[in-house]
């Protein structure tokens, strides 16, 4: 046996072995903490939203049409979701820029979904407007001078009905330190609210010179509380006491904690998956895939024999290899995605074959079994390296589509099945060839005499 | 040996007459709603709502709760018995489905969602759109592909278009096929389909390629020989491995069929479709065509025909 051909095999049994533990269900998964290394790593199967239910969103800039969306724009908006996600409490999200002015969340087992998107979805824009001497009904829908440089002349008051009079913003959320939910002694919810230094002064300003005015708190233009000012607020603390649930003043709290959002959003695309449908598919792909793989692994050993049954062995390694990868880098698995992996798995053969197919050849035309070996495997690696690229370029292609479109079903597939015949490429040509090589070292010239065993 | 080249006018016929009803089929369906397929909401936009009841109910029952709210299009299949529906209606907003869920419940029966899909129309659009991007790409990045790795094989570009033809032919049969199949069963083309479709096209023309390779290697070992003989005689010796390959491919795609999830049949289906299509229009298309290029044969039947008007 060749010095190389040992080296390799101590190589593919190593490799076997850290697949296998990386595979094994439970996996307690990495953490190293020695000298300067510090990992903790967790390693589990990522499900996609198709098999652990949830729920997948895609977002996109409400704006008119020929208004330009800049990249920053967009990345603000984004890292603002981001941190509502976060906010909300799910875990494993995804939140994703995906083309230009659409944001793609993922929210896996997410229990109130409507909720959740409400709360990502609003701008979360906060103003105190001056109300004068009228009381606004919570509820009403109402304008406002922020971010309009001109208002203009304000109109005398009693002319105009509450909605159509455009109020003056005393303060808005930017100048917001920080936001909290409060229960007060009858658990009733409120949110209190601390401004920044600039904002206290203009808060305590604002509120010496308007005792017993009424202060509107709008959210998005709507009233959501209309108190009356009593005296003087000098310290920037305020509290928003109004008729909501405590899950109404959370998801006010996370939307008024990270900031408005630049760019109004609207929903394009909403998907929710109920958690059974996902687990019943789980386990019936998990049982097709089995089925599937011991029909192909008898298929081998009848129609090759003896390289038949090496070429399983390699096609079980290789299968997981693959799955360990999955688990390590990590990638989502989406059904999709897991008949990707399977269709991988079942064109990893294909590679043998053609080598076997070359090397009966080989031997039929004469050839000692070394040199059919070795023309076997030559020759048919161009035939594998330019097929195999036309299937990785369909891949790269699927990706791309997928991913502009937030549509990850087709991206786990491509992904998937990319990962699967590149490491098909390596397990076909190297781990095959190596056992191939063992066993006959180990048999010598005489195997060629049993034509049974190769498949002749 | 088998003589699959000299029987190459038969085969393509049988290709056209596969083709045929596949196309019929779309041009109805084309009549009938406006698409050659039936598609998904991806693509058109719109609302998938799938529920399961606890008792079963009447695909009536459940579509009059929509056409009440003036969602008069609105398509309801019932499933096992009337306790699963799927609904197919407008892209509806999260609130509305809550309450139309809730409507539900009150006059049917205890209700749980399975699955809610809404897809504005820009979006499906959109999808559309880069479909068939993507077909065009792959199409052209495969062309390329074939005639670089043929570069050194004389008329190269041959050996590029004959896997192109394969490959509208196989993508011709699988639409024509689920034409047929949305007419009579309703059958969908969604974003799944096209990634089956893209997949198809790459298994394809691997397939081809294998079969192009032994030409190509032939070519120069049996000079002398006819060109259809190398052909033919590369095509026989690579018979083997192409049905191998598709054979265990198959049976995996099969086994999901049987076994696997609901859900995903749809495009396994697709896959599996495309896979026999496939290995079929390697050794009966892509082959013969370009045994009837080299031959000239496509010329001589213009002229015979003009020979015979005249």
């Amino acid at each position: 046996m060749r010095q190389r051909d040992i080296q390799l095999l101590a190589l593919i049994v190593f490799l076997t072995v850290i697949g296998a533990w990386v595979v094994w269900p439970d996996n307690p998964g990495l953490h190293i903490h020695w000298g300067p290394i510090n990992l903790d790593r967790d390693i589990d199967t990522h499900l996609g939203l198709d098999l652990q239910g949830g729920m997948q969103v895609l977002l996109e800039a409400d704006v008119p049409a020929d208004f330009s969306i800049t990249r920053d724009s967009m990345a603000a908006a984004k890292s603002i979701v981001e941190n509502r996600v976060n906010g909300l409490g799910v875990s494993e999200p995804l939140v994703q820029v995906a083309g230009e002015d659409r944001i793609l969340v993922e929210l896996p087992g997410i229990d109130d979904p409507e909720r959740a998107v409400a709360t990502l979805k609003e701008t979360g824009l906060l103003e105190f407007i001056d109300a004068g001497s009228t009381f606004l009904m919570p509820g009403t829908v109402v304008k406002t001078d922020f971010g309009q440089a001109d208002a203009g002349i304000p109109e005398p008051a009693e002319d105009l009905t509450p909605t159509e009079r455009v109020y003056v913003s005393v303060i808005t959320g930017k100048d917001l330190k920080g936001a909290e939910v409060y229960l007060d002694q009858y658990s009733k919810p409120s949110i209190s609210l601390e401004f920044t230094d600039e904002g206290a002064e203009i808060f305590a300003e604002h509120t010496a010179a308007n005792i017993s005015k009424y202060l509107a708190i709008v959210l998005d233009k709507e009233v959501i509380s209309c108190p009356i000012i009593e005296t003087p607020i000098p310290d920037g603390k305020a509290t928003i006491r109004g008729e909501f649930s405590l899950e109404d003043a959370r998801s006010i709290v996370i939307q008024l904690k990270y900031g408005a959002l630049p760019i109004p959003l609207k929903i394009v695309e909403n998907r929710t998956i109920g958690p059974s449908l996902g687990e019943d598919s789980v386990e019936k792909s998990v049982t097709a895939g089995t089925i599937g793989l011991i029909v192909v692994l008898l298929f081998m050993a009848i129609y090759y024999r003896l390289p038949g049954v090496l070429a399983d062995l390699a096609l079980v390694i290789y299968a997981m290899i693959s799955f360990a990868l999955f688990k390590l880098i990590p990638v989502t698995l989406t059904l999709p995605g897991i008949a990707g992996f399977l269709l991988s798995v079942g064109t990893a053969v294909d590679a043998n074959i053609l080598i076997f197919e070359r090397m009966k050849e080989e031997l039929r035309a004469g050839k000692s079994l070394n040199m059919a070996i070795r023309a076997g495997f030559s020759r048919a690696w161009t035939s594998i390296r330019d097929s195999n690229l036309s299937t990785l370029l369909t891949c790269a292609i699927l990706f791309w589509f997928g991913s502009n479109l937030g549509a990850s079903m087709v991206k786990g597939f491509a992904v998937t099945l990319f990962l699967g015949v590149v490491v098909s490429m390596f397990t076909a040509v190297t781990v095959t060839r190596t056992f191939i090589r063992v066993v006959f070292s180990l048999t010598g010239e005489r195997l060629r005499e049993k034509k049974w065993l190769l498949g002749i | 040996m088998f003589d699959i080249v000299g029987k190459r006018k038969w085969f393509l016929l049988i290709s056209l007459l596969l083709i045929v009803p596949g196309l019929v089929a779309m041009v109805i369906s084309y009549l009938q709603v406006g698409t050659p397929v039936r598609l998904s909401i991806d693509f058109t936009g719109g609302t998938l709502l799938e529920l399961q009841f606890e008792q079963s109910v009447s695909s009536e029952d459940v579509r009059r709760v929509f056409t009440d709210r003036g969602l008069g299009d609105t398509s309801v299949q019932m499933a096992e018995e009337g306790r699963n529906a799927v609904i197919r209606t407008k892209p509806m907003t999260a609130e509305l489905r809550v309450e139309i869920e809730q409507e539900l419940e009150d006059r049917l029966g205890s209700l749980s969602e399975l699955r809610f899909e809404s897809v504005g129309p820009t979006v499906g659009r959109e999808v559309t759109r880069a479909a068939v991007i993507a077909i065009l790409a792959v199409s052209v990045v495969i062309l390329g592909f074939v005639a670089f790795a043929f570069r050194r094989v004389p008329h190269a570009i041959r050996y590029g278009v004959c896997a192109i033809v394969k490959m509208f032919h196989d993508v011709v049969v699988s639409f024509g096929v689920f034409g047929v199949l949305g007419l009579l069963f309703g059958w969908e083309v969604d974003a799944l389909f096209l990634s089956a479709i893209l997949t198809v096209i790459g298994f394809s023309v691997q397939d081809v390629i294998v079969v192009f390779d032994r030409i190509r290697e032939n070519i120069p070992r049996r000079r002398g020989e006819k060109y259809e003989v190398i052909v033919n005689r590369s095509l026989l010796e690579t018979l083997h491995r192409s049905l191998a390959t598709q054979l265990n491919a198959i049976f995996i795609m099969v086994a999901i069929l049987l076994f696997g999830g609901a859900t995903i049949k749809q495009f396994i289906f697709a896959i599996l479709l495309g896979m026999v299509t496939g290995t079929y229009s390697s050794l009966c298309v892509a082959v013969p065509l370009l045994v009837v290029w080299e031959k000239g044969e496509i010329g001589q039947l213009l002229r015979r025909s003009r020979k015979s008007a005249a």
